[in-house]
């Protein structure tokens, strides 16, 4: 696998100039961007993303006018974009209307928190007609069999939620990030030896250190609320932009020590990896 | 049609319904499922909450002919007492429930959330009874016109936690409420006040509620022509219907005209379920308004969506000033103070009665599911 993946999050719409922060964190070395569409009962996040969906609906931010706004800077996007948003936005126009919209709007990827497996079904046939990737999420607690469903079922990503809880910054990145990583890269090798998606780990990552560890337990990593806060704490795109680059430092960093692990390990083994 | 209104298939009433939650909350949901569907099979928990209603919630309550109402109406007008059940309101009849078999699960807190207050009430009433921790969710807007229920809540031992965000009302102490549950979902139980939510949360108040349909079945000296309930989430309107859904009686729940979730809302996703969803062309949940905090609440249980789609129940609103006339008119004639949430039963009732939509002569059971205390500040503003 090559470098470990860089993720941010943005809400879109949260300020005027919200694309500048998109364009930003993709100069600092993003390798795709999630961008939140906001909905007004963001049940799975914590205060910092209710806050910008808040104030991105306060402006009057719409599904229509960010995936406008997202056209308009579309020749200058070389990283995918993922839809971040809720089931109601999804199927109150219908889920084949929904993704034929991203994907007129050149948006690669979807992620609906509160579409868990059982209920997947409509929406992710909507998205594989209208060739938009449906992310699914694994949560610490799901059970083996079930992980290895959602995880043969998932498209462009599988996201680890890294801990029990809502969106949000934490002290420290909980232990159940790396557990749930391996049990994912247990189930991919089960299914498929050859070819598997990259894992992003999730939820409550934030600064160089945290990114550090979750890039050492997955294959990339998502920053939102860290990231967030910065911005509706005034934040310029400038300064958000330094922001990504020292994570992505971080992450490249701790990418290469655990090259450097492989190979120690591979010559003590005495295969190549 | 025969299907209605009993175990549903997958957590489905026809198109409604499901478990739209996070995957975190996914496996305590079917693990709830299970544990329902054992204790409500086991007949020693039935005993158990059967003589918890008996001899300490007051059940039976009773079913009281309206007579000067009947008269001056014209019609033969019973009301199921809900009003006076323990705490105040049938919100008991589920919260004892839920909180037993919290305590047969192994949790040690409860979570709820709360709009009028009734449903915090009676959860920290049955977390007190059975010595569990409860915290419940508030909205800030509710908590300042429901301040007596606030009062009753901590003097039981509850924590009450008020909800900045949004509208502040009972869908943001909703949304809440769920967010805590995913925090702590291995010792916390989320005990859901209403009909709505995630598969099993439902049928398994519904189970709970249906106690209020059986009795006054049984009371009952026919079967009615109509049977009434107020509808917010629409926990005491499905626990009223259930008695009745396998008799030729119309089943009519009452929303508030600001919370008109059935009149004027249309299919969508909310807190966990697919159901009848107040809300803008693009799929924003709408911010309700009513005087009654209980129904200020933009969707409705998913099964009373099913029964409306398929035509067995009919949904109509009134106002707030319907209301508010309904509360003192039903108080001077009845001698009965009842909550704002069931005053919208009443006043249903007093606008029909004579028109084809309420015949002269016809046969109505009534439920009130709250008494009016907790709402005298309100009124008192209105005077």
């Amino acid at each position: 696998m090559t470098a470990k993946l860089l993720v941010p999050y943005l809400t879109a719409g949260v300020t005027e100039n919200w694309l500048d922060y998109l364009l930003a964190v993709q100069e600092a070395g993003a390798d795709a961007v999630e961008i939140g569409l906001p909905f007004s009962d963001p049940m799975l996040d914590g205060v910092t993303i209710q806050e910008s969906s808040d104030r991105a609906l306060a402006r009057g931010a719409t599904v229509a006018s960010i995936l406008r706004d997202v056209r308009g800077v579309r020749d200058r996007l070389r990283v995918p974009l993922i839809a971040f948003t809720y089931a109601n936005l999804v199927y109150r126009p219908g889920p084949a209307v929904f993704c034929r919209e991203l994907a007129d709007a050149g948006i690669r990827g979807l992620i609906v928190p509160d579409l868990p497996l059982d209920e997947a079904g409509e929406v992710s046939r909507a998205a594989e007609a209208a060739g938009v990737e449906l992310t699914l999420l694994v949560a610490p607690v799901t059970p083996d069999d079930r992980l290895a469903e959602i995880v043969s079922r998932s498209r462009g990503y599988v996201y680890a939620i890294s801990r029990m809880g809502t969106t949000g910054e934490r002290d420290a990145l909980a232990s159940s990030a790396a557990a749930l990583t391996a049990r994912i890269r247990t189930a991919q090798q089960r299914a498929n030896p050859d070819g598997r998606l990259p894992v992003l780990v999730g939820f409550g990552v934030s600064g160089a250190a945290q990114v550090a560890e979750a890039g050492r337990a997955g294959d990339g990593v998502v920053v939102g609320s860290a990231l967030m806060r910065r911005v509706l704490d005034g934040a310029t795109p400038h300064d958000l932009g330094a922001e990504v680059a020292s994570l992505r430092a971080a992450l490249d960093r701790c990418d290469q020590e655990d090259s450097a692990d492989r190979t120690a390990y591979a010559e003590v083994s005495g295969h190549r990896g | 049609m025969s299907a209605l209104m009993s175990v549903p298939v997958a957590g489905r009433f026809g198109d409604f319904g499901g478990r739209f939650v996070p995957e975190s909350l996914v496996p305590a949901c079917g693990a709830l499922a299970s544990a329902f569907a054992a204790a409500w099979a086991d007949p020693d928990f039935r005993a158990e909450l059967d003589d918890l209603l008996a001899v300490y919630a007051g059940r039976p309550t009773p079913l009281t002919p309206a007579r000067t109402l009947s008269a001056d109406l014209g019609i033969e007008l019973l009301l199921k007492r809900e009003d006076l059940a323990h705490t105040g309101s049938h919100k008991i009849n589920n919260v004892l429930g839920q909180a037993l078999l919290a305590r047969r699960m192994g949790k040690s807190r409860l979570i709820a959330e709360t709009g009028a207050g009734q449903h915090g009430v009676a959860t920290a009433t049955a977390a007190a009874l059975l010595g569990l921790e409860a915290t419940v969710y508030m909205g800030e807007r509710d908590i300042e016109r429901q301040q007596l229920n606030v009062l009753r809540m901590t003097t039981l031992g509850a924590t009450v936690v008020p909800v900045t965000t949004g509208s502040r009302t009972l869908k943001d102490a909703t949304n809440e409420a769920m967010r805590a549950w995913v925090a702590d979902v291995g010792d916390a139980h989320f005990l859901l006040g209403s009909v709505g939510g995630p598969h099993p949360y439902p049928w398994m108040v519904r189970e709970l509620q249906r106690v209020i349909g059986d009795e006054a079945r049984r009371q009952s000296p026919y079967v009615p022509d109509v049977v009434v309930a107020c509808v917010g989430g629409g926990s005491n309107s499905a626990g009223t219907f259930a008695g009745f859904v396998d008799t030729p009686a119309r089943l009519v729940g009452v929303e508030a005209a600001g919370g008109a979730a059935m009149t004027a809302g249309r299919p969508g996703v909310v807190h966990g379920a697919r159901s009848m969803v107040l809300q803008d062309a693009e799929g924003q949940v709408a911010e309700a308004e009513s005087i009654a905090a209980g129904l200020d609440y933009p969707g409705i249980g998913p099964e009373h969506a099913h029964l409306g789609a398929v035509g067995r129940a009919e949904y109509f609103t009134v106002s707030d000033t319907e209301v508010i006339s309904a509360v003192r008119r039903l108080a001077r004639a009845e001698g009965i103070i009842c909550a704002l949430e069931s005053a919208h039963a009443v006043a249903w009732v007093l606008r029909e009665a004579g028109t084809p939509l309420l015949p002269t002569g016809s046969r109505v059971i009534l439920t009130l599911s709250g008494r009016g205390d907790k709402d005298m500040a309100t009124l008192g503003a209105v005077a």
